[in-house]
């Protein structure tokens, strides 16, 4: 990957990432942070491939802490967010089973 | 075709698809009927790129890199499962740290091993390394103060200073390095330590109502921190996942600045935010208590009530009560919606979180640009466990701390039942001259228990 092209990804991303938001309501404000939360946890990718290569026991004591940090965004990320929507329902959802409040 | 290729060429197409995944997902997270399945997306996106990076050619210590997955994993696992709805705000500071801190490591250990090649590659991992290390430290504190673990904000003369003395050290031992002048292992070291400690010294005095801003911002910091990194290793699903939620994230933190009044500027250098700096302000007339028995009534032949939530109420766990209470009321035929301001609960749409852990259909709640206009049709706005979001002084008062904040016109309702543990100012310590209304009664006592008391009056009413 040449330096310019890198620099268009850069470019579109940045846009794409704002697109995406740029119409949310503020009801998903929350698991929205959330959520973006678990997609940066996409740096476990990388703190595998940099332990994959570390050879002295520094390089080799932060690739692991390193992937221990990432494996806990991206699982941490995943769980709450998903606990959190998975309890957004509508009236129309509710309606076959309205189970009543503790 | 040789084995080191395929295998080349399957790791971008797997990257590939998961970018795509993550950007279809986090579409999807963006409207309350698909959000669900959003998060499903990305997860399978997460899953492509993790497996496939297996097969990365020439990698070694795998018997380094799974128990490191698996003791992070299963550590973030659990306590993702069995967190309270109402702490999901320092969790998210606590993974999002947990990135930040993952995007330094791989700096370090490319910096260390001298795995960057040229001036380009070198200064992206630096970059990479400090945003990553800062918002590491930051968002520890973060989750400190939110926990309760740090209750003081720590503030003296010449912090800013101090701050600014010790980025301008991070970043002269940074351009060492990214010049290649001078990469030694002291230098590195100390490049990441005062990073490290920049990230403390910055939070620290940043009070806890502000903490949603400061965590939003660390958010964006650390994907664009990933991105940094995901250049430094040609990786590209890093670069425009790191990206993406790089730019989401800094679009996230101004509507929530917006949504407290506060610049990010503000809330970044000024150290105010946990402390009501004063309750100036008169207020005329006097408190009205009412009973729960005519409460009660007077909602249960209303037509139109307006439930205002706020924190205080998830503190009291009574949003189970509040649901069944309205439950109550709509099957009576009364039209009933919720109305949540934008820093109701700890940040923006947390509220809207703990509602729906109650069990409230989303379709019920509105944000306060739906509903403002409606209060003026309301019968009953039933104000619980919220109290600086409804203070009409916002709107008259020049001079108190919240005048400009945009506030749920709840006094415009034909009559307001306030319920509240007792006498006393809000969160920022302003008076409410919403209580002392003409159209306001207090229904004074324990969020939970005065929920059961109108549930039996409106019961009773039959």
């Amino acid at each position: 990957m040449t330096g310019m092209v890198a620099l268009y990804i850069f470019m579109l991303a940045a846009f794409t990432g704002y697109e995406v938001i740029s119409r949310v309501p503020v009801i998903l404000h929350t698991p929205l942070m959330s959520g973006s939360n678990f997609v940066h946890g996409i740096v476990l990718v990388g703190a595998m491939v940099a332990l994959g290569g570390a050879h002295t026991p520094l390089e080799k004591t932060i690739g692991f802490i390193g992937v221990l940090l990432a494996a806990g965004n991206a699982v941490g990320g995943y769980v709450v967010t998903e606990r959190m929507l998975e309890m957004f329902k509508s009236s129309g959802a509710r309606a076959g089973g309205k189970k009543g409040p503790h | 075709m040789p084995a080191g290729i395929s295998a080349e060429l399957a790791i971008q197409a797997s990257y590939f698809v998961t970018a795509v995944l993550f950007i279809v997902g986090l579409k999807r997270m963006s409207s309350p009927v698909t959000a669900r399945s959003g998060i499903l997306w990305a997860g399978a996106g997460m899953a492509v790129a993790t497996l496939i990076t297996f097969l990365y050619p020439g990698m070694s210590n795998y018997g380094l890199i799974l128990p490191a997955m698996l003791i992070g994993g299963v550590l973030a696992w659990w306590s993702g499962k069995r967190v309270a709805m109402t702490n999901i705000p320092q969790m998210i500071a606590l993974y999002n740290g947990m990135g930040g801190g993952a995007a330094a490591a791989i700096a370090a250990v490319e910096l260390y091993r001298g795995g960057t090649e040229g001036y380009a590659s070198t200064t992206l991992a630096v970059a990479g390394g400090i945003i990553g290390a800062v918002s590491f430290s930051g968002s520890g504190i973060a989750f400190g103060k939110l926990q309760g673990l740090i209750t003081r904000s720590i503030r003296f003369r010449g912090q800013q200073l101090l701050n600014l003395l010790l980025l301008a050290a991070a970043l002269l031992l940074g351009a060492l390095v990214a010049a290649q002048l001078d990469a030694s292992l002291a230098v590195v070291t100390g490049f990441f330590l005062l990073a490290l400690v920049l990230g403390l010294t910055m939070t620290l005095p940043i009070g806890g109502a502000d903490m949603p801003v400061v965590i939003s911002l660390y958010n964006a910091l650390t994907g664009l921190a990933v991105a940094l990194e995901g250049f430094v290793l040609n990786n590209a699903a890093m670069i425009i996942a790191g990206t993406v939620v790089g730019s989401a994230g800094t679009l996230l933190t101004q509507l929530m600045a917006k949504a407290m009044n506060r610049s990010l500027g503000n809330v970044l250098f000024s150290g105010f935010g946990d402390t009501g700096t004063a309750a100036t302000g008169e207020v005329s007339g006097s408190l009205k208590p009412i009973e729960a028995s005519d409460a009660g009534v007077m909602m249960a032949f209303a037509s139109k009530v307006i439930v205002v939530p706020g924190y205080g109420m998830a503190v009291a766990q009574a949003q189970h009560k509040v649901w069944e209470l309205c439950q109550l009321l709509i099957d009576r035929g009364v039209q009933l919606r919720f109305a949540i301001h934008p820093v109701a609960g700890r940040m923006p749409g947390h509220m809207n979180v703990l509602l729906a852990e109650a069990g409230v259909p989303y379709d019920l709640i509105s944000d306060l640009d739906e509903i403002n206009a409606e209060f003026e049709t309301a019968d009953v706005a039933l104000i619980i466990g919220a109290n600086d979001v409804v203070n009409p002084v916002a709107r008259t008062d020049k001079s108190s701390p919240i005048y400009g904040m945009p506030i749920l016109n709840a006094d415009k309702a034909k009559n307001v039942i306030v319920i509240k543990r007792g006498k006393g100012a809000g969160f920022s310590g302003i008076e409410n001259a919403l209580f002392y209304l003409d159209n306001t009664r207090m229904l004074y006592g324990d969020g939970q228990k005065a929920a059961a008391e109108l549930i039996q009056a409106i019961k009773a009413v039959g």
